[in-house]
């Protein structure tokens, strides 16, 4: 596991960039990791994205799912698309300081 | 009489009652199982129909041959639980009590969550191969088939058996080369996923393969709906993947009255303590099989070793111990890859798929995330295991818990 420097505290990260200790993030980390990911800017409805990650993953010991997301957090998958373009089940997770979202194989 | 009742006479239902009931005295215990029909689909040989290497009565047996004596088997559509009053309700209003229930109504294809999957041309140029009627129309179809773009989509994540679709890609590439048309035609995968195989030894070692074989790969793509007269599917993020053959994984979801009990995610999966299996607030109800969300695979061999680890801790609740080990998520499957040849993954929550030899360790006969001939009989034999040890509730000789014995470490 390595560490890197972000806003001036040493952070995990995998290989990816993706923290891996949760309690290490906090939502002024938030605009910083979203830069690195080409999001300039974090409205309110980034907000909603990313403070539903954080307490369902709190609950529930894992990222959502976008399905999840769209069905809990009232936010149309279209909109996630929109808010996090491309990738947005990595974007997310990458922002809100989470591991990325499991594959299978 | 204390009552068990268990929902769903699949895989996990049946080896859970076939576990069970040898175990728990037929004076003190009444054992019930329930399910819809009467017929217990093998599922895993549902890939082997599009291509005329199964037809239907090879995967058909009657469910009441695997219940055991000292079960009563109900005939019934499940239409309720209520975890409160201890009690579900079956189709015509009919009741049953229970002290301890047991979930295992597995996960199905629902092509009517995706806009567009059911319409006009829904077995005609969209089809799907979890099902019997799916498969069974995919096999017509591909007698038809005379060429062009077969496109495979996954919709949704999870889904059960997540090698099926690629197992699928493969036979496609072989079947179209064994009837001269592999130049007339492409393959296509398509996934949500950000690659055809995501943990970095197996794609290291398996992500040549769609190369070799010439299939194409559209990854991240998370379809928002099927334009069938179009022929095309299209993304959340506006990508488009023209076919003239879909075939579909639809999302997958647990029974409808998992959503309506309150008890399930949004998938109407149900998240299980993974040593207990209990749903969490309910000590006394269980999940199994497909119908658990244990964050690994849905597969057949997962619900067998998970059946293990259930039953030796269920049987020690019922006297008062703590459960005695976790489930370490052991999934051990075949990968079918064409002509005659499959690969083997073996791995677990902690531990991906590693190279080596299996069950034997430097013996095998089995080769771990390498095409073999011995695999492909190993995944042909995997029917006779199903309905003769698996269905019967019988060990494997293999531990559930998952051996690093006979791996390479990358
Ligand atoms: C194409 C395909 C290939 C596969 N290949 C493999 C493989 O190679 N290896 C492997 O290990 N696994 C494989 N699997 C997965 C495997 O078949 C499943 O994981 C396994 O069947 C799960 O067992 P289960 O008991 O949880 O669910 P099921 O076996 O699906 O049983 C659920 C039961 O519940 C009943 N039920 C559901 N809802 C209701 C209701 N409301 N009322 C009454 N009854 C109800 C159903 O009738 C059914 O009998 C494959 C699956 C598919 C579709």
């Amino acid at each position: 596991m390595t560490t890197t420097l972000i806003a001036g505290r040493e952070i995990h990260v995998d290989e990816e960039g993706f923290m891996t200790v949760p309690a290490e993030w906090t939502e002024d980390l938030a605009p910083l990791l979203a830069k690195q990911v080409g999001i300039d800017e974090l409205t309110p409805d980034h907000w909603v994205v990313i403070r539903f990650l954080r307490s369902d993953f709190a609950a529930e010991g894992e990222t959502a799912t976008l399905r999840r997301i769209s069905t809990n957090a009232g936010v149309p998958t279209k909109r996630l698309f929109e808010l996090f373009p491309q990738k947005p089940g990595k974007k997310m997770a990458y922002v809100a300081g989470l591991p990325k979202p499991k594959g299978c194989i | 009489m204390k009552k068990l009742v268990v929902l769903g006479a699949g895989l996990a239902g049946t080896m859970a009652v076939n576990r069970v009931r040898p175990r728990l005295d037929e004076d003190e215990w009444e054992i019930t199982i329930v399910d819809q029909d009467e017929t217990h689909i093998y599922q895993p040989g549902l890939l082997f129909i599009p291509f005329g290497m199964y037809q239907a009565a090879d995967v058909k047996r009657p469910r009441r041959d695997f219940i055991p004596s000292g079960v009563r088997f109900v005939l019934a559509p499940i239409e309720g639980v209520d975890p409160a009053a201890q009690r579900v309700t079956l189709g015509g209003g009919r009741q049953l009590e229970y002290d301890y229930l047991i979930i295992a109504t597995g996960t199905t294809p629902r092509p009517e969550q995706t806009a567009g999957l059911l319409g006009d041309a829904w077995r005609d140029s969209v089809h799907d191969f979890y099902t019997l009627e799916g498969a069974t129309a995919l096999a017509h179809r591909l007698e038809r088939w005379d060429g062009g773009r077969i496109v495979v989509n996954v919709m949704e994540l999870p889904f059960k058996c997540p090698v099926a679709p690629l197992e699928f890609v493969f036979l496609a590439d072989w079947w179209l080369q064994e009837h001269g048309m592999r130049d007339r035609a492409e393959v296509v995968y398509v996934t949500p996923l950000s690659g055809a195989f995501t943990k970095p030894v197996s794609s290291r070692r398996l992500g040549h393969l769609l190369e070799e074989k010439k299939v194409g790969l559209e990854t991240d793509f998370y379809t928002e709906h099927v334009d069938a007269s179009a022929g095309k599917i299209v993304s959340y993020d506006e990508r488009e993947v023209p076919f003239d053959l879909l075939v579909s994984i639809p999302v997958n979801m647990g029974a409808d009255f998992v959503g309506a009990s309150g008890l399930g995610d949004e998938l109407n999966h149900i998240p299980v303590d993974r040593s207990t299996f209990a749903a969490e607030g309910h000590p006394n109800l269980f999940a199994l099989g497909d119908a658990a969300e244990l964050g690994t695979s849905k597969a057949g061999s997962v619900a067998h070793f998970a059946a293990e680890v259930f039953t030796a801790n269920f049987l020690r609740g019922l006297r008062g111990l703590p459960p005695h080990e976790e489930f370490d998520g052991h999934a051990n499957c075949f990968i079918e890859s064409g002509f005659g040849k499959a690969m083997l993954i073996d791995f677990n929550y902690t531990t991906e798929p590693l190279p080596g030899k299996f069950p034997l360790p430097g013996v095998g006969p089995f080769t771990l995330l390498e095409e073999t001939e011995m695999n492909h009989w190993g995944k042909l034999m995997f029917r006779w295991t199903y309905w003769n040890v698996l269905l019967r509730g019988k060990d494997l000789p293999l531990p559930s818990r998952m051996l690093l014995a006979g791996k390479e470490t990358a």
